[in-house]
């Protein structure tokens, strides 16, 4: 996964005064140049301003191949993923991925519901923290919750309990406890609090 | 591809050649890095010039561009729907000016690619090691008989945001309900492929909720456009589409839609066997590459034809052109597009000044259309560069559109989305 990632910098092509092409055999693109097509959607180096597209900034390498590939594959749900991450090979996608991870999750405060936001602080402390670390700065794994933007995750909240996105079976058995003790609405407070979180 | 204007402009094609073989000349003007100027601040020379610096601080760049404000064509058909301000889509340039870039508020009216110099009206010069020109572009004045510069004054063509935007919906807003809008909609290739469409949905959305007995007519010179499915569906969703009541009604070429003349002074629009009364008409005509890419002889036929890794012009070296000006098809005229060439074009840039080969590209497109509450769809393109054609190639089963049966979630998702993509594409141009 890591071999080429130097070797795809440099085109093997010399340019003479860039106008004329002395040979067809280019390299792959570079890490930069393809996580700069995402830009677009995501925010300069993954920073989302918002409101729903995510930040895709900071996130776990393992997180990120896991998710592209999951779009790729239709495994998990998208709107427009699915259509993207198949643009690009497995290389790429870990090219990318190392990219992302060094760039850092700007977190400018976006608009929650204050009181939601505090009623789920103490939530999310008994039933997501432990996968969600550090109010949920750590994504190891699970993708980073702190700050992200509220409409996403309340989506990505959607796609697990309609059962269209698959849940790990240990964060099934916490969100089956939560609704079990108060009810769907309850991850709702939590989300708000998420989002907050600066 | 260019069906309207192609004799008039192959005329004098064959002009500048044979320059493109020529190794770049000694350098004029010595900065560190060496000395970029961009002609046009729009997606595509903001995108180049905030990227260039990015890399290499130590390279001066100016961008010079006609006006003190940018008014995004994007978003601008939910401004004509009353959905949004036309100020929420104006742009100033002091997040270039903060990324180190030299702005300077002037129209540019000559390049001279063997002196290496660009020419202001207010008469300043420019030297350079490397020209930038993103000019955009131009209407075709002249190709539909009787819409003129001084026609567009009264009959908007709304595809240059600003001014005509908010004419276009003063129009509207005094429309009586029962009025009839008429739409002239462009022969390929133009500027945002499903732009029009886009357009009468929104305009149609603002006609439901405020003066629904109106009608919208589409007159197209052309059998079929961009997201026809997806748009079609959405008419028939909201708009009555299909039945005899419907809002919209698209007459396409093979159906006589294709306009022969515009009649300002009676307020209609001439086919070949019709004629049609608006109420509000807005033409959408065809278009060409800006002034500035002909009058600097990189142009062929209506565009500037462009080496596809690096946007460096085939008629001169030493300038590169790119977004809606050049020749860059299979990918779309678009906002998206223009900022993903600016990347690429950037990278060519700085490797170039330094002597380096230019590195591989990546580009992508993606383009939101909203066509009613709650209402987008989209379409994406991944490309790599194939050299042997010199072409921007879609990769393989990549892209392509939002089905057809998505859910109506999802259809909701998409206009939130199409929402974050405005900001954060505007921040990824403008800063
Ligand atoms: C109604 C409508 C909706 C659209 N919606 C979308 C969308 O949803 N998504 C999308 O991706 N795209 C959309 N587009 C397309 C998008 O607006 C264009 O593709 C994009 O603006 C192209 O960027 P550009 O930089 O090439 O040109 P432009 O945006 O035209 O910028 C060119 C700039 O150069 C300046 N200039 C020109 N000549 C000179 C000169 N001689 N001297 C100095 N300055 C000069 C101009 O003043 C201008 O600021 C839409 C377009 C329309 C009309
Ligand atoms: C057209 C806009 C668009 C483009 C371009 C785009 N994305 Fe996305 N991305 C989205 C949207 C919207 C979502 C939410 C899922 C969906 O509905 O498709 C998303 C979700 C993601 C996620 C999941 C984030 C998480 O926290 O789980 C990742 C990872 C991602 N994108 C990576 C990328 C990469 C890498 C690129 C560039 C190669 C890219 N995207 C280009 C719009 C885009
Ligand atoms: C046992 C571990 C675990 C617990 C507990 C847990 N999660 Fe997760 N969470 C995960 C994993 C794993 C993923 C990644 C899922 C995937 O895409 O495969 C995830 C992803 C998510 C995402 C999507 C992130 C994104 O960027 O797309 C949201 C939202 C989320 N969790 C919310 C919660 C909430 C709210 C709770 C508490 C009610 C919670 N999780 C508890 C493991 C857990």
């Amino acid at each position: 996964m890591k071999k080429s990632i130097f070797g795809r910098l440099l085109p093997v092509v010399v340019l003479v005064g860039g106008a004329s092409m002395a040979s067809t055999a280019w390299a792959q693109a570079g890490a930069e140049m393809l996580a700069n097509t995402c830009a677009g959607c995501h925010g300069p180096d993954g920073s989302s301003n918002g409101p729903a597209t995510p930040t895709i900034a900071s996130l776990s390498t393992d997180y990120f191949v896991m998710s592209m590939k999951d779009y790729k594959s239709g495994k998990r749900p998208s709107t427009v993923m699915a259509r993207i991450a198949k643009g690009y090979s497995d290389d790429d996608i870990a090219a990318m991925a190392k990219y992302f991870q060094t760039k850092p999750f700007q977190r400018p405060g976006q608009k929650v519901d204050a009181d939601k936001a505090k009623a789920g602080k103490a939530l999310a402390k008994k039933y997501c923290e432990s996968c969600h670390e550090d109010e949920g700065r750590v994504g190891e794994g699970v993708g980073v919750l702190a700050g992200q933007m509220l409409p996403y995750l309340q989506y990505s909240m959607v796609d697990f309990l309609s059962l269209k996105r698959e849940t790990e079976k240990r964060q099934k058995a916490k969100f089956d406890a939560l609704v079990k003790d108060l009810g769907e609405e309850a991850f709702q407070p939590i989300l708000h609090y998420y989002a907050g979180v600066k | 591809m260019f069906e309207i204007d192609r004799r008039k402009f192959l005329v004098g094609a064959g002009a500048a050649t044979a320059t493109s073989t020529l190794v770049a000349a000694p350098h004029v003007a010595r900065a560190a890095g060496g000395k970029v100027v961009i002609v046009g601040g729009g997606p595509a020379g903001a995108t180049a010039a905030r990227y260039i610096r990015r890399a290499d601080p130590s390279i001066e760049v100016t961008l010079i561009e006609a006006n003190k404000d940018y008014y995004t064509c994007f978003m601008s058909n939910e401004v004509l729907a009353g959905e949004r301000t036309l100020d929420s889509l104006k742009f100033g340039y002091a997040g270039l000016a903060k990324a180190g870039v030299k702005v300077v508020h002037d129209l540019v009216v000559g390049i001279d690619g063997a002196a290496k110099v660009v020419t202001t009206q207010g008469g300043q010069k420019f030297p350079y090691d490397r020209c930038i020109v993103a000019p955009g572009i131009d209407m075709a004045w002249g190709a539909l008989p009787g819409y003129t510069a001084e026609a567009a004054e009264k009959i908007p063509h709304a595809w240059k945001a600003g001014p005509q935007t908010a004419l276009l919906r003063k129009q509207l807003e005094a429309m009586p309900d029962g009025g009839v809008f008429v739409m002239v909609a462009p022969p390929n290739p133009y500027r945002c492929p499903p732009g029009p469409y886009e357009r009468a949905s929104l305009v149609a959305h603002y006609f439901k909720h405020h003066k629904p007995k109106s009608k919208i007519i589409i007159l197209d010179t052309k059998d079929a456009f961009s997201k026809q499915k997806l748009f079609e569906q959405a008419w028939a969703k909201f708009y009555g589409f299909g039945t005899a009541n419907s809002m919209i009604e698209w007459v396409p070429a093979a159906k006589g839609g294709k306009p022969s003349a515009i009649d300002v002074a009676g307020m209609a629009v001439q086919t070949e066997l019709d004629t049609i009364k608006g109420a509000v008409i807005n033409v959408i005509p065809a278009q060409k590459a800006g002034k500035i890419a002909f009058d600097a002889g990189l142009t062929e036929g209506n565009w500037a034809p462009v080496n596809k890794a690096t946007f460096e012009s085939k008629k001169i070296p030493g300038i590169h052109v790119l977004g809606d000006g050049s020749d860059a098809a299979t990918m779309p005229k678009s906002g998206y597009a223009a900022n993903s060439q600016g990347k690429v074009t950037a990278a060519a840039v700085v490797a170039m000044l330094k002597g380096q080969p230019a590195p591989t590209p990546a580009y992508v497109n993606t383009c939101y259309s909203i066509a009613g509450a709650d209402h987008a769809f989209s379409v994406a393109g991944v490309y790599t560069f194939d050299a042997e054609k010199n072409a921007i190639a879609e990769v393989q089963g990549s892209g392509g559109l939002s089905p057809l049966d998505a859910s109506e979630a999802d259809r909701k998702r998409e206009v939130q989305y199409a929402q974050s993509w405005f900001r954060n594409i505007t921040a990824d141009i403008w800063g």
